[in-house]
């Protein structure tokens, strides 16, 4: 087990060096930061000499190596916008990206769980080819047309919810707040929440209704029922247990992917977390917050990926996590 | 009254192209303690056979006709939850391959405890304790760490031993056990054969041993039954039929044992292999097989009629004994 965290560590510092070179190369490509610091009127010395002082004009090799030298330390640089360090501007918005995260987790797993095993066990039912039909088109439709069906719909026909905004949060230190906390916040969350979980959502119904099937057909589910056990026991023990072996596996790595999705419903939905500053920063070539951006989200991804491992090796007893 | 009474069971898969019919008019008794071996060719429907007795035969099987009467209550027109009772309780059902029968996400004792539950209303403490009892019956080596066990920390063997305890829980009346041994290693697949008998002869527990091993049979069943695209054969004492066999398969199965081969020859397989269940040719399903056909084979389905001491479905037999009626 510490053996385990200890590669993960490993690994994680891994992940995150090659995601600093990829994002520190690119950035060159995005265009020239200090056009949009300085505007048009600035004289091309002027602009020299601030490349200079920002040490924008050495080696590749030197700004990286600069540039690692400070992230050991937890300096990812400053933002040319909000003259800020980049990695404070970054974490202050990430609550807002993890509320929505969870807001889809928790409508993922609602939705699906109990959708996916009433269509494996009842394949043939007219509720469960619905059930497939609906995910279907679900998994066709791209999310930003989902988003503003669901803001037409519930926001401006019906008027139930908020269109926009995250609404009222609740303090809970002067850096950190959340949305969770406070009716309003919990009512601004809802259609963006949902519109990420629509992407998901039928993907998981059909990985775990066809997991759950093919579980079902198994020679162990054969003996329980011959072991004249109740039909609820085979199906929300013996067969769940290991239909969900597959599917935290691959939910693990979809709820990582969920957080690029955030780019595009936060964008949407105006909501304040740090997809949408992304955007904004990679409109402003604001390097430093974009490289910061990256090497979060991939911390992320290291993260979900541990804990998948964690409660993978917590629910299949096969399993013992070493360090290898 | 017998404990099993089979009578003229259909079975039906219903599939796409129009249903198949895997088992016809299948009947036989069996008495309390007796054991009955079923042996046939891979696709006979042995299988089927075992899992329609205790009505669990999955999708899209059905049984279409006829009734399994088991101590006169006939199990084939049984609500689930009535069958739920029989099932694991009365009737036993063991299967090939224990690598695969146990639940590898579940310890042994909550597989084994669980099953008790269903069926008597006990504590959880007291349900480990016969566990335990049944897993010593058994000759488990060190039983008592065995409960808190996964089922991949033990080896085939033992797991076949646990699936039987596990059948043994609740002081059956019947067990099925479906190629018990196949799946095992040959030095403990005796062990293993020794140890079922054992434990029907001691708690008088009747059984029905599903094998394609006509050599196991003879050691361990009183009666036999032959199956061939689903439909019985040829049923007597085993004595008889492993001594005297009258269907031209069953000959053919016997002669097909190693044990019938001299040291050097080829084993002698029967030619051809088994029509599959749409392509049934009409007349005796064995007769493209068969070396001594009858134009009769090849036009009515033989009935199953009392030869000596058994029953035979071959029109070649029938035949013969109304010759030797005819002479006497
Ligand atoms: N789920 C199913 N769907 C369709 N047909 C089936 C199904 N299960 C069994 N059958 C049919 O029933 C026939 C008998 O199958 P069964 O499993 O009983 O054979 P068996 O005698 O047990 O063979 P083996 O020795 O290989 O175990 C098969 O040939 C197949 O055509
Ligand atoms: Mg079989």
């Amino acid at each position: 087990m510490f053996a385990f965290l200890i590669r993960r560590l490993f690994q994680a510092l891994v992940v995150m060096f090659v995601i600093s070179i990829i994002s520190f190369s690119i950035q060159d490509n995005l265009g020239d930061p200090l056009r949009e610091m300085l505007g048009q009127s600035v004289s091309e010395e002027q602009r020299q000499a601030m490349r200079d002082e920002m040490g924008l004009n050495d080696p590749f090799l030197t700004q990286y190596g600069r540039f690692l030298g400070k992230a050991v330390q937890g300096d990812l640089g400053t933002s040319y916008f909000f003259k800020e360090p980049a990695l404070d501007v970054i974490l202050k918005k990430l609550p807002a990206t993890l509320e929505l995260v969870f807001g889809a987790t928790l409508i993922i797993i609602v939705f699906s769980v109990p959708l996916g095993i009433y269509s494996a066990i009842n394949p043939q039912s007219i509720f469960s080819k619905i059930i497939m039909g609906v995910s279907t088109i679900g998994i066709s439709v791209p999310v930003f047309l989902t988003a503003i069906g669901l803001i037409y719909v519930f926001a401006i026909e019906l008027g139930w919810m908020p269109a926009f905004g995250r609404g009222e949060t609740f303090q809970i230190t002067e850096n950190l707040d959340t949305a969770l906390l406070t009716a309003d916040g919990l009512h601004h969350l809802i259609l963006p929440s949902f519109t990420l979980a629509s992407i998901m959502l039928p993907l998981f119904i059909r990985l775990i209704r066809s997991e759950m099937m093919e579980v079902l057909q198994s020679e162990y589910i054969k003996f329980a029922w011959a072991k004249g056990i109740s039909p609820w026991r085979v199906y929300f023990l013996h067969a769940f247990k290991n239909t969900m072996l597959p599917v935290i596996t691959v939910g693990g790595v979809q709820i990582g992917t969920m957080v690029a999705y955030t780019i595009l419903t936060e964008t949407v939905f105006q909501w304040p977390g740090m997809g949408f500053l992304f955007l904004e920063a990679v409109n402003r070539v604001d390097t430093p917050l974009i490289v910061a951006y990256l090497i979060v989200v991939g911390a992320i991804f290291v993260v979900t990926n541990t804990l998948v491992d964690l409660i993978y090796g917590f629910v299949n007893p096969t399993v013992k996590l070493t360090g290898k | 009254m017998p404990l099993l009474e089979v009578n003229n069971l259909e079975v039906c898969f219903g599939l796409r192209q129009g249903s198949v019919t895997a088992l016809r008019d299948i009947s036989f008794q069996l008495e309390r303690g007796e054991r009955l071996g079923i042996v046939g060719e891979s696709g006979a429907g042995k299988s089927v056979l075992g899992f329609s007795i205790i009505n669990l035969i999955s999708r899209p099987g059905f049984i279409n006709k006829g009734e399994v009467l088991f101590e006169g209550k006939n199990l084939a027109a049984l609500k689930n939850k009535e069958m739920r009772t029989i099932r694991g309780n009365r009737i036993a059902m063991i299967f090939q391959d224990p690598m695969m029968t146990l639940n590898p996400v579940l310890t042994i004792g909550d597989q084994m405890v669980e099953c008790l539950r269903a069926h008597r209303k006990i504590s959880k403490q007291d349900a480990r304790v016969i566990s335990l009892q049944k897993l010593k019956q058994v000759y488990i080596p060190s039983p008592d760490t065995r409960l808190d066990q996964y089922p991949h920390e033990l080896s085939g063997g033992m797991r076949q031993r646990i699936v039987i305890a596990i059948g043994l829980l609740l002081d059956p009346d019947l067990i099925i056990a479906d190629e018990p041994t196949t799946a095992l290693d040959v030095t403990i697949q005796a062990e293993i054969m020794e140890l079922m008998v054992e434990l029907c002869e001691r708690n008088n527990v009747a059984l029905i041993l599903i094998t394609h091993d006509l050599g196991v049979v003879s050691e361990v069943t009183q009666r036999t039954i032959v199956m061939y695209a689903g439909r019985v054969i040829e049923e007597g004492p085993t004595k008889e039929i492993i001594n005297d066999a009258q269907h031209p398969y069953t000959q053919g199965l016997i002669n097909a044992l190693p044990q019938m081969a001299l040291p050097g020859q080829r084993l002698n397989q029967i030619r051809g292999t088994m029509p599959g269940l749409n392509d049934l040719p009409s007349g005796c399903a064995f007769s493209p097989r068969c070396d001594y056909v009858l134009p009769a084979c090849h036009e009515a389905i033989p009935a199953l009629t009392k030869s000596g001491g058994c029953n035979v479905a071959c029109h070649l037999v029938t035949e013969q004994n109304n010759l030797s009626e005819v002479n006497e």
